[in-house]
């Protein structure tokens, strides 16, 4: 427990300096964009000098950007998120809204990439160079070249619009009051084609993480002596091989929920998932400072949190890691 | 749309549409509408700020139209164009300084209180003059508003101010909001902001962000029998292509404000059950126009405007970019405008030898490299169609010789370079025409508009006649000689091209057959729904 409490500690400190460096450059990477929440919000309405001057004094953007940034992280500090400009609403509250979505799906994708992933990589590992472990490795290729978005749009028409079999969008069925289980089961049905669309995109890289451990663990003594000791070859391929091919794969998955977070930006944007990717996307467009840096910093604790849970389940796993870091 | 060749069948059948166009508002149409049932539609963006008191614009207007009511609506068979809403009829003193309104009696609130002449008082006061975007420049000299009784409202101006622009402002600058909501606390904080209360059809029911707005029946509208429908519910869907799938799928019912994009319509229209209409939105016209940085030493010779305008194919914009949906512009002022266009201004036959004549005339002759100057072109991003005339413009600016370098932003981006940092030599800006050139044209040309303030002159023209002529129009109060300076300024413009007008285009609604009454009034897509229904 030690060892887990140790690496704890470290990671602790080294994440507060992460999130200092990621706000003070979402922040100054915003403030080098040009126009602001403002100018944004001009495009739908128009409006005269005094107008103009009125909003941007009310919205806070007559301050200096340092004073803003000043206050924005006075204000982090009482663990206070801000006012975003253009929902007039906490930004606590409208990431809170958002991140369940998002979280769902990420969840729900990256235990299909991993776990269909992994699984395939198993049996296209088993026998390494077969028809099968060939078919295998170029179809999951194909998914991971195919953009996203394109993927996404392929599966509304065919399951949604043609079929009809499944939603075309959204999370839920607009206003049905549903409750309860009725209301799981909505979720899930909705869920199923945007998880599919993020899920199979990442699911090649799994596949072949898997197969290559798999190869590799095949050349091992210990595989020779469970052949030598007469176990049958699924036995081998499951208790032996797989099982040390899958360390690697459990790393990759912390280091998998960065990109997945930027994968639902757009999946999200074409399924109409009310997530925190669809939200981050307009807070952009609006210039909204605030709320984009919100979504940032959530976004960066998510995969930090990711990371550390991966890493103290990896110490666990396997011994020596962890001693080696406790050790320092 | 092929050339002047109509078929027996095109023919029989817009002669039916026209049967069918002027004898509805006499006869009433044969069917009779249904009541009950949930309308469902697409919406592309989500408007934090309902109340549409103080965000006049389309995209709140699109939902609290049904919610908050105006003193009228635009129509297209009314009286100056215009049907009675909450003010039943509305008269303007010879003298410039007052209008009345006279107000439609047994009005509630949907929180149960009677609507008055106050509430009309305080939102013109306290909400339309202070706070609107549009408002402010409309009412600035609004001084008072008198209420001898409940039901009477009399509008008092400091300077005389032309009754012909405030009866064009009020089907968008006119939404009423409750006084008694609105008194307490300060009105740009106030939650109603965000579930507005109004008089309309429609109640506000609830807002899920990034999911849908639910709008319920309101029983006790003052409209008989109306409104048909029980609910309606805007579906948000930001991607430009998932209206036409759901259209498809029958998710939504309707998808209004060009939802499915134009390259799409071809196909839709051939799905059984939906229909495409183009009608609707003849009061919402927006306009496609280079807009010119007059900084520019080159540019600021008009042979080199005139030369620009020569080198755009205006029918070939329109029929590949805008493909056929728009027609082409001759000024600032769109054809469709029944009060102020006039054709009678000088026009810009496209015509490459000329055009390249005139740059040589004005001595920007052709480098070594084919080229005479280059410049920077900022097309507009808020629409398809303003992105791919950029790419448009480009081509034909080639064509006579000089190199435009395309600049792409996004709209906040844009904005601010083109409006506060001038930092542009042509751009493609797509203006609103708002029913009176007061409203928001002229000042696309007027000098004297401090940096920053978007769709305005930013380009730094300066033309001491046309703003003569624009100031005495904004004073001039009988209608027909107002009329006839706008006729001038048409005039005016399309000669010293301060601003190049290229084409005119509204929006699209496509709809399943069962949706009911769409489309009649010029304002449709934002006006209340509250003879919309649904067929079973």
């Amino acid at each position: 427990m030690t060892r887990a409490l140790t690496l704890l500690r470290r990671r602790l400190v080294g994440s507060i300096f992460v999130l200092l460096i990621v706000i003070v450059g979402t922040f100054l990477l915003l403030e080098a964009a040009p126009g602001d929440a403002v100018d944004a919000y001009m495009v739908s309405t128009g409006g005269d000098a005094g107008m103009i001057e009125l909003l941007r004094h009310r919205w806070g953007l007559d301050q200096s950007e340092l004073t803003r940034l000043a206050n924005y992280l006075w204000a982090l500090l009482h663990l206070d998120l801000g006012q975003s400009v253009t929902f007039s609403r906490p930004i606590r509250d409208v990431i809170l809204e958002r991140l369940p979505t998002t979280l769902l799906l990420m969840v729900s994708a990256t235990a299909l990439s991993f776990g269909l992933g992994s699984a395939l990589g198993v049996y296209a590992g088993a026998r390494p160079g077969s028809f099968r472990d060939r078919l295998l490795s170029i179809g999951s290729l194909a998914l991971y070249a195919v953009p996203g978005f394109w993927l996404g749009l392929v599966l509304i028409v065919v399951f949604a619009v043609d079929l009809r079999w499944l939603p075309i969008g959204g999370i839920e069925t607009l206003a049905s009051d549903k409750t309860g289980l009725d209301r799981a089961a909505d979720i899930a049905t909705h869920l199923i084609l945007p998880v599919s669309a993020l899920g199979f995109i990442y699911l090649a890289l799994y596949l072949r993480m898997m197969r290559a451990g798999m190869a590799e663990v095949w050349r091992q003594d210990f595989v020779l002596a469970a052949r030598a000791k007469g176990l049958s070859r699924r036995r081998i391929v499951l208790a032996h091989v797989a099982r040390n091919a899958l360390l690697p794969l459990v790393t990759m998955l912390g280091l998998q929920s960065a990109q997945m977070l930027g994968g639902s930006v757009v999946i999200e944007s074409v399924f109409s998932v009310p997530g925190l990717g669809r939200l981050a996307q307009e807070a952009v467009a609006a210039r909204d400072t605030p709320l984009l840096l919100g979504i940032i910093l959530t976004s960066a604790v998510l995969v930090i949190v990711i990371n550390l849970l991966v890493d103290i389940a990896y110490a666990f796993l396997d011994p020596r890691v962890g001693a080696g870091e406790a050790g320092t | 749309m092929s050339g002047f060749t109509i078929s027996r069948r095109q023919m029989l059948a817009s002669s039916a549409m026209l049967l069918a166009s002027t004898a509805m508002p006499t006869f009433g149409w044969a069917q009779t509408p249904k009541k009950g049932g949930r309308l469902v539609l697409a919406a592309d963006s989500e408007p934090r700020n309902l109340n549409p008191a103080i965000v006049a614009s389309n995209g709140v207007f699109f939902i609290s139209s049904k919610i908050v009511e105006t003193l009228a609506e635009a129509s297209f068979d009314g009286k100056d164009g215009l049907a009675p809403r909450l003010a039943l009829s509305w008269e303007g003193a010879a003298d410039g300084l007052s209008v009345t309104f006279k107000l439609r009696d047994g009005v509630k609130w949907h929180d149960g209180k009677p609507f008055t002449s106050a509430d009309v008082a305080f939102s013109a006061l306290q909400v339309w003059k202070p706070l609107q975007n549009l408002g402010r420049t409309v009412f600035k000299d609004l001084a008072a508003v008198d209420t001898p009784d409940d039901l009477t409202a009399v509008f008092k101006f400091a300077k005389p101010t032309p009754f012909q622009l405030i009866r064009n402002a009020l089907p968008a600058l006119s939404s009423v909001v409750p006084k008694h909501i609105y008194e307490v606390g300060k009105i740009e904080d106030n939650p109603a902001n965000n579930a507005p209360i109004g008089t309309g059809p429609f109640k506000f029911g609830e807002y899920k962000a990034g999911q849908y707005y639910r709008l319920t029946k309101n029983t006790d509208y003052w409209g008989k029998d109306e409104p048909y429908l029980d609910e309606i519910i805007y579906q948000v869907l930001p991607d430009r292509t998932s209206a036409a799938s759901a259209l498809e799928a029958e998710e939504i019912q309707l998808a209004a404000f060009s939802a499915v994009p134009l390259a799409d319509l071809d196909r839709i229209s051939k799905v059984p059950g939906l229909k495409v209409i183009s009608k609707g939105y003849e009061g919402l016209t927006y306009q496609l126009v280079v807009e010119i940085n007059h900084r520019r030493k080159e540019l600021a010779d008009l042979k080199v405007r005139q030369a620009i305008a020569h080198a755009i194919d205006k029918d070939f914009v329109v029929k590949t970019v805008f493909l056929g949906y728009a027609a082409t512009a001759t000024g600032p002022v769109p054809k469709n405008d029944p009060q102020f266009y006039t054709a009678d201004v000088p026009t810009y036959a496209f015509d490459v030898a000329k055009a390249n004549a005139l740059l040589d005339e004005a001595g920007y002759r052709r480098g070594a490299d084919g080229n005479r100057f280059s410049l920077k072109l900022l097309p507009a991003p808020y629409f398809n169609e303003t992105k791919q005339f950029g790419d448009y413009l480009r081509q034909a600016l080639a064509a006579i010789g000089i190199d435009a370098q395309l600049v792409n932003n996004d709209s906040a981006a844009h904005i601010k370079a083109v409006y506060t940092d001038h930092a542009f030599d042509l751009a493609v800006g797509p203006p609103v025409f708002r029913g009176d050139p007061a409203i928001s044209t002229t000042i696309l040309v007027q000098s004297g508009i401090p940096d920053g303030v978007p769709f305005s002159n930013q380009g730094g023209y300066k033309n001491d006649a046309l703003d003569a002529l624009i100031a005495k129009a904004s004073e001039t109060l009988d209608t027909t000689a107002r009329t006839d300076l706008y006729k001038e300024f048409q005039k005016q413009v399309a000669a010293d091209l301060p601003l190049i007008n290229v084409a005119e285009w509204s929006f699209i609604s496509v709809a399943r057959d069962t949706v009911g009454n769409i489309a009649n009034n010029p304002r449709w897509a934002v006006s209340n729904w509250a003879d919309t229904y649904l067929e079973s």
